[in-house]
């Protein structure tokens, strides 16, 4: 037998092996629906509340009415409970306010990058005296930017917020998150600085130079420190779905990210294969789990209803944590790598329908009949559009994956536009929602002007529609104009340049909608705007929140 | 606790058997290839120009990564045979690339020989190819007085006269472009290759 034959089989072996280890750890109520863990996220009685604290109390009474129009009987939620989660809200207020702070920075560093570069592609003698400007850099100064700076912040930002509400606990060792979150950040300003003069370890994804990933590395440890702490410390007995996305992403990611910056043990193809390992499993392992948690959360408190199956919800974990590390091999389908292991990422990129299946059928239940309450709850509206675009981008993605799709869009646009309703369309609006929904527990303070808050979401949503519908369409035709031997190449070049163009457009109104959301928030954390009558919120004023019923 | 072992070490399953398929067995099947024999170690000026490379992003829209026929018509556009790994046997890091933004450059120095060119195209891509969206490289270029860089014996560019510099000024390269363009000259892989031995 050769090599090919003996790994496959390894692979189908491993494979299998996992999916008995799935049917063990679930043996126990696997085909019983357990409501009582997925009202974890609930204190008793509070089923039927709606709850967002980004709408102000009248907007908050109105949503509640709508609802309770769809005959929902509303009870005193327990009093104790809420105070427990007002004393994990208060644990982790400062290390959460630390990483979205940063987070917010960075978005606008990095949307500014994109959007030079993205002009840079159809005005090349714009900006071009300064090394630091040209294409190459500035590309990947976004590039780094909005994953390390602006998605990784703010996921960090938000597992430490919800783990200790999760688990009904305090945050354990917030000030060494805060000293993780220090190292993180200035691994991320140091890694920007040295792509910008040309340092750089020269792979996609993996860009900032290993001597700065150390710094990067040790701070995500001091942040994995503090949350398996309080995870072992926890009060609940059922860890609800959201830890189990939230933890594995965050061990995984830190482990990615070491084996990925290794020196000197990758060279030649096995260097572009753990590249891509790595790539791939930056959106698959770190991104998507963390997202995917965060709607399993925000979406069912918001409408005041458990999350509908469960177990559909655990099977969508795991489906998605053994199939999903396997990916990465389809990005170089017809490259110079053995064929057993493009085949092997061409099915698990297939399999990957389920997981997203799974989520989607799942949340569908949960709003069934309440979908209306998005007219009112601006955190549900980012949720219900990410996770949109979460069954929308993955069901792309497992379809690029196939080999006659590939050879059309590899090497085009079109995989950028698919890149960006991934990180934008689904992550970044899921984040963007749950920041609206912590930040008024976090700094104990409403969003000063909630219409900013409709004309953000319209402006992001706007922004990316025309970005991805743009760049599909370009995409696709700059990769049949390159596939047909009779055109000459600067064919598919100058074809593009009319999407490249609106991709321009679509970025400008993001970056807007990027200014507006920052500048809310930097209203809210200086106390700037109106002073909101009834929920001037202070440290001492311990029984807001209760009277509030929130 | 027991829920947390689940979390942790099913979660640890995943990754390693990801790790496995995708880092740990390609390396045990690349680890052994030896460069063809027509294929030569870089110089060090070519080792100089890679970095150039590598530091100014040219692989975000150059791929080195010539496919099959049955793939695309990457033979007929003269970028050459199929890579195999022994190809790149002497890169690190690799520059597979991702993006045909332009054209693929596994084999430039063969299509492309001319140093002028590569010189001329660096400074301003548009006076050779009109339609072109690859950034001009100024500052890998510096512009000087005639005779100064008369006096100091310098090369200068022989540029299209209507994207020359002003009348008694001359554009010479800066040693990084020079070195990127040895780099581009030297990219050749056209030597055959050879179907491995069968095992007997």
């Amino acid at each position: 037998m050769d090599s090919a034959i003996l790994s496959l089989l390894g692979a189908f072996l491993l494979s299998i092996i996992g999916l008995f280890v799935f049917i063990w750890s679930l043996r126990r109520g696997l085909l019983l629906e357990n409501s009582a863990a997925a009202s974890v996220i609930f204190a008793r009685g509070e089923i039927g509340r709606v709850d967002d604290p980004a709408l102000a109390d009248a907007a908050h009474d109105s949503m509640q009415r709508a609802a309770k129009e769809g005959g929902i009987e509303v009870h005193a939620a327990d009093a104790a409970e809420l105070q427990d989660r007002i004393e994990s809200d208060r644990s982790s207020a400062f290390p959460v306010f630390m990483f979205i702070a940063f987070a917010c920075f960075w978005l606008l560093v990095g949307s500014l990058a994109g959007l030079t570069s993205s002009i840079k592609l159809h005005e090349p003698d714009w900006l071009t005296q300064q090394a630091w400007l040209t294409f190459g850099r500035i590309r990947t100064v976004h590039l780094n930017a909005v994953l390390y700076g602006w998605i990784t912040n703010a996921a960090l930002g938000m597992i430490l917020w919800l783990l200790p509400r999760l688990l009904r606990t305090e945050l354990y060792g917030a000030i060494w998150a805060m000293l993780g979150g220090a190292l993180i950040n200035t691994g991320i300003a140091a890694g920007i600085g040295a792509i910008a003069v040309g340092w750089t370890d020269g792979m996609e994804y993996l860009e900032i130079p290993w001597q700065i990933a150390i710094f990067i590395f040790a701070g995500f440890a001091l942040v994995i420190l503090p949350v398996l702490f309080t995870l072992v410390n926890r009060k609940v007995e059922h860890l609800y779905v959201s830890v189990w996305y939230m933890v594995a992403a965050l061990l995984w990611i830190a482990l990615l990210f070491l084996v990925g910056k290794l020196p000197g043990v990758h060279t030649g193809v096995q260097q572009a294969t753990t590249n891509w390992w790595y790539g791939h499993n930056v959106l698959g392992l770190w991104f998507t789990p963390v997202s995917v948690g965060a709607i399993y959360y925000f979406l069912p408190k918001t409408i005041g209803r458990p999350v509908s199956s469960y177990n559909l919800s655990i099977l969508g974990f795991w489906t998605l944590a053994f199939f999903y590390g396997q990916v990465g091999g389809h990005h170089l389908i017809g490259g110079p790598v053995p064929g057993w292991l493009t085949t092997l990422s061409i099915v698990q990129s297939i399999m990957m329908v389920i997981p997203v299946i799974a989520f989607s059928i799942n949340m569908g239940g949960t709003l069934k009949g309440r979908m209306h309450l998005a007219r009112y709850s601006p955190t549900l509206r980012f949720m219900m559009f990410g996770g949109l675009m979460y069954l929308a981008s993955s069901l792309q993605g497992s379809f690029e994956a196939l080999r006659s799709v590939n050879q059309v869009v590899h090497f085009t646009h079109h995989t950028v536009g698919h890149a960006h309703l991934g990180a934008y369309g689904f992550v970044t609006m899921v984040l963007f929602g749950a920041v609206y929904f912590m930040m008024p527990r976090v700094l104990n303070w409403e969003w000063p002007y909630p219409r900013l808050i409709t004309l953000h979401f319209w402006l992001a949503a706007t922004g990316i529609a025309i970005y991805f519908v743009g760049l599909s369409i370009g995409g696709y035709l700059q990769g049949v104009a390159m596939l047909d031997a009779a055109r000459p190449f600067m064919d598919s070049v100058t074809l593009t340049a009319p999407y490249l163009k609106w991709r321009s457009v679509g970025g400008t109104l993001m970056v807007l909608s990027h200014i507006v959301f920052v500048g809310h928030f930097l209203a809210m954390a200086l106390r700037f705007g109106p002073t909101r009558a009834g929920a001037a919120l202070f440290w001492s004023n311990k029984q807001q929140e209760l009277a509030h019923g929130k | 606790m027991e829920n947390e072992v689940k979390l942790v070490s099913g979660a640890m399953v995943a990754l390693a058997v990801a790790t496995a398929a995708l880092v740990v067995m390609p390396y045990m099947e690349v680890r052994d290839i030896q460069p063809p024999p027509g294929l030569k170690p870089y110089t060090s000026a070519q080792l100089r120009g890679r970095e150039v490379y590598i530091a100014n992003g040219c692989v975000y829209c150059h791929s080195q990564q010539p496919r099959d026929r049955n793939f695309g018509p990457d033979l007929a556009r003269g970028w050459g045979r199929a890579s195999v790994p022994g190809d790149y046997f002497y890169d690190k890091p690799h520059l597979l690339g991702s993006m045909r933004t332009g054209p693929d450059l596994f084999n430039i120095g063969v299509r492309q020989p001319s140093r002028d060119w590569h010189l001329g195209h660096l400074y301003q891509p548009r006076a050779y190819v009109p339609d072109s969206i690859m950034p001009s490289y100024p500052y890998l270029f510096i512009v000087k007085d005639a005779k100064d860089a008369e006096s100091e014996g310098e090369q200068p560019l022989a540029l299209p006269p209507a994207y020359g510099p002003n009348v008694g000024q001359v554009v010479v390269p800066t040693p990084q472009a020079l070195d990127l363009v040895k780099y581009l000259q030297g990219l050749n892989h056209t030597y055959p290759v050879l179907p491995p031995v069968p095992k007997p």
